[in-house]
C-alpha cells in the first residue's frame, strides 16, 4: 500500500494555520516538559498535590483487583506445596531439629542481653509503628520502582517515613495522596540505606539497582568484607531508618562489592507497617560554661 | 446558511470517534497500576505501544500536540518525573511526521520495524530522564520489557485496528 499523505497543506489557510499551530504547541510543550523535569530535579516534592491525586485515583482501581490476584497466587502456592510434600517433609523435620537448638541458644543470649542492657542502663529509642496498611500495587512498566500503599495523609502517612514488612525493610514513602501513597522500594536507584553486616559489624551502604537487587559497598576501602549469605541489617546511622531492621542477603560477591537480594518481597507482604522517621537519641550536650 | 442536520459534511463526529483512541491509550498507560508488585520492570509500556499503534495506523486523527496531555497522564500514572513522557512522546510524534514524508510505502511489516526502532530508543530515553542523580540503575534493566514490547507490538496493532473499525462503525 502506498503511504497515505496526511497533513497536506493545500491552499486552505485554515489547514495551514492549524498545522503550524500544532508544531508551535508541540515545541512549546517540549520546552514546558523540560522545565517540569528541571523543577523535579531541584525540588522532588513539587506538584505533590497533583501527584497525590493521581496516586489516589490509581489506588481506587488497584485495590479492587488486588484480592483476586491474592487468591490466584495462594492457589498456585497450595498446588506446588502438594506436589513437593514428600521430600519437603523430611527436609523440614531436619530443619526443625536444628531450629530448636538455635532457639534455645538464642533464648539464653536474649536473657543475657537483657541483663547486660540493665547493667549498662542502655535505653533504645525505637519508634513504634504508626499503622499497618496493605501494599496494593506497583509500577511494573516504568524505570522507577514504586509500590502503592493503601494509606495516605488522612492516616498520618507523610513522605520520608519508612515502611517495613514482617520480613524486613520494604522502602520509604515517596509521595502521599489522601488515602494512598507511593512507596519507593529498596530496589529503586534512588534508595541508599546505611547498613551493617551482622557477621562482622562492618558498616556499608546498600543502594538499589532497579533490577530487583541491591549493591552493597563497604564504607572502608580494601579487604574482602562480604561473604555469600551474609545478612545485611540497617545500622541506623544518620537517622531515617530504625537500626537492626533486616534489609537483604548477599548473593554474589565481587571483590569489595556485593550484590544482595532484599529479604522482604513486597509482592508477598500482605501488610506493611509504616514507621515515623527514626531520630537517633541526641547525646547530652556539654553544658555552657558560666561566664 | 447551510443546515447542519441531514448534511453529511456538517455532521459532528460522534463522541465515540474521538474518545476511543484517547481512552485506549490511557488504558494502556493504566497498566502501570495493575495490582502486581514487581521489583523489576517486566511489563511492556502498553501506553506507549497504544500511542504508537494509533499514530502509525491513523496518522490524521491526532494533532501533533496530542502527545503532551497523554504523556502527562502516563507520567502521573507511572510515577516518573513529570515531563518525561511529555517530552519523549512529543519528540517521537515530530520524528514520525518526518518519517511519514520519507516513506513511500506502508505495510504492517514496516510499521513493526518503525516500532522496533522507536521502542528501544524511547525506553532508553525514559531511563535517562527518569533516573535521579546518583542512581545505579543500569540501562540494561529495560531490556526484558523492551523485547516483550517489540514482540507484542503486532498484537497491539491488530487490537488497535479492531478498535478503529469499531470506532468508525455506523
Amino acid at each position: 500500500m502506498a503511504a497515505p499523505r496526511h497533513r497536506r497543506r493545500g491552499f486552505s489557510r485554515r489547514v495551514q494555520y492549524g498545522l503550524f499551530a500544532g508544531y508551535v504547541i508541540a515545541i512549546v510543550g517540549i520546552l514546558a516538559g523540560a522545565a517540569l523535569l528541571l523543577i523535579a530535579r531541584l525540588d522532588p516534592r513539587a506538584f505533590g498535590t497533583l501527584r497525590g491525586v493521581a496516586v489516589d485515583a490509581g489506588a481506587l482501581f488497584t485495590g479492587v483487583g488486588r484480592s483476586g490476584i491474592d487468591g490466584l497466587r495462594d492457589a498456585g502456592d497450595a498446588i506446588s506445596a502438594y506436589v513437593a510434600a514428600g521430600s519437603q517433609n523430611e527436609m523440614l523435620r531436619e530443619e526443625l531439629v536444628r531450629a530448636r537448638r538455635a532457639l534455645i541458644r538464642s533464648k539464653a543470649i536474649e536473657a543475657e542481653n537483657i541483663r547486660l542492657k540493665k547493667l549498662s542502663r542502655l535505653s533504645e529509642h525505637l519508634p513504634a509503628p504508626i499503622l499497618s496498611a496493605r501494599l496494593i500495587g506497583s509500577t511494573p512498566t516504568g524505570q522507577r520502582r514504586f509500590a502503592t500503599l493503601s494509606a495516605g495523609t488522612s492516616d498520618g502517612v507523610r513522605p520520608g517515613m519508612t515502611v517495613r514488612s514482617p520480613d524486613g525493610l520494604v522502602g520509604r514513602v515517596y509521595e502521599s495522596g489522601i488515602f494512598a501513597s507511593r512507596v519507593l522500594l529498596l530496589t529503586d536507584g534512588e534508595t541508599a540505606v546505611p547498613v551493617k553486616i551482622t557477621r562482622s559489624g562492618q558498616a556499608a551502604l546498600a543502594t538499589g539497582q532497579g533490577d530487583g537487587t541491591m549493591e552493597v559497598r563497604a564504607l572502608i576501602a580494601g579487604g574482602n568484607p562480604f561473604r555469600r549469605g551474609d545478612l545485611v541489617v540497617t545500622s541506623g546511622t544518620g537517622g531515617v531508618y530504625t537500626p537492626n531492621t533486616p534489609v537483604a542477603v548477599v548473593t554474589v560477591v565481587r571483590g569489595d562489592r556485593a550484590i544482595a537480594r532484599p529479604l522482604a518481597d513486597p509482592a508477598r507482604a500482605d501488610f506493611a507497617m509504616v514507621f515515623p522517621i527514626f531520630q537517633a537519641p541526641v547525646a547530652d550536650l556539654p553544658a555552657q560554661p558560666k561566664p | 446558511m447551510i443546515a447542519r442536520k441531514g448534511n453529511p459534511y456538517m455532521e459532528r463526529p460522534a463522541l465515540r470517534v474521538t474518545l476511543i483512541p484517547i481512552a485506549s491509550t490511557l488504558a494502556g498507560s493504566a497498566t502501570a497500576i495493575v495490582p502486581i508488585i514487581a521489583t523489576e520492570p517486566i511489563v511492556p509500556p502498553f501506553g506507549l505501544m497504544m500511542l504508537l499503534a494509533w499514530r502509525l495506523l491513523r496518522p490524521e486523527i491526532w494533532p501533533l500536540w496530542m502527545a503532551l496531555p497523554l504523556g502527562l497522564a502516563d507520567d502521573l500514572l507511572s510515577g516518573h518525573y513529570l515531563g518525561t513522557a511529555m517530552i519523549l512522546w512529543t519528540v517521537a510524534f515530530l520524528v514520525l511526521e518526518w518519517v511519514d514524508q520519507l516513506l513511500l510505502w506502508r505495510e504492517g511489516w514496516i510499521e513493526w520495524a518503525i516500532a522496533a526502532v522507536a521502542l528501544p530508543l524511547l525506553g532508553v530515553g525514559a531511563w535517562a530522564l527518569s533516573q535521579p542523580i546518583g542512581s545505579h540503575t543500569p540501562v540494561l534493566s529495560i531490556l526484558p520489557q523492551t523485547i516483550g514490547a517489540i514482540l507484542l507490538f503486532p498484537v497491539v496493532l491488530r487490537l488497535t485496528a479492531r478498535l478503529d473499525s469499531w470506532r468508525l462503525k455506523r
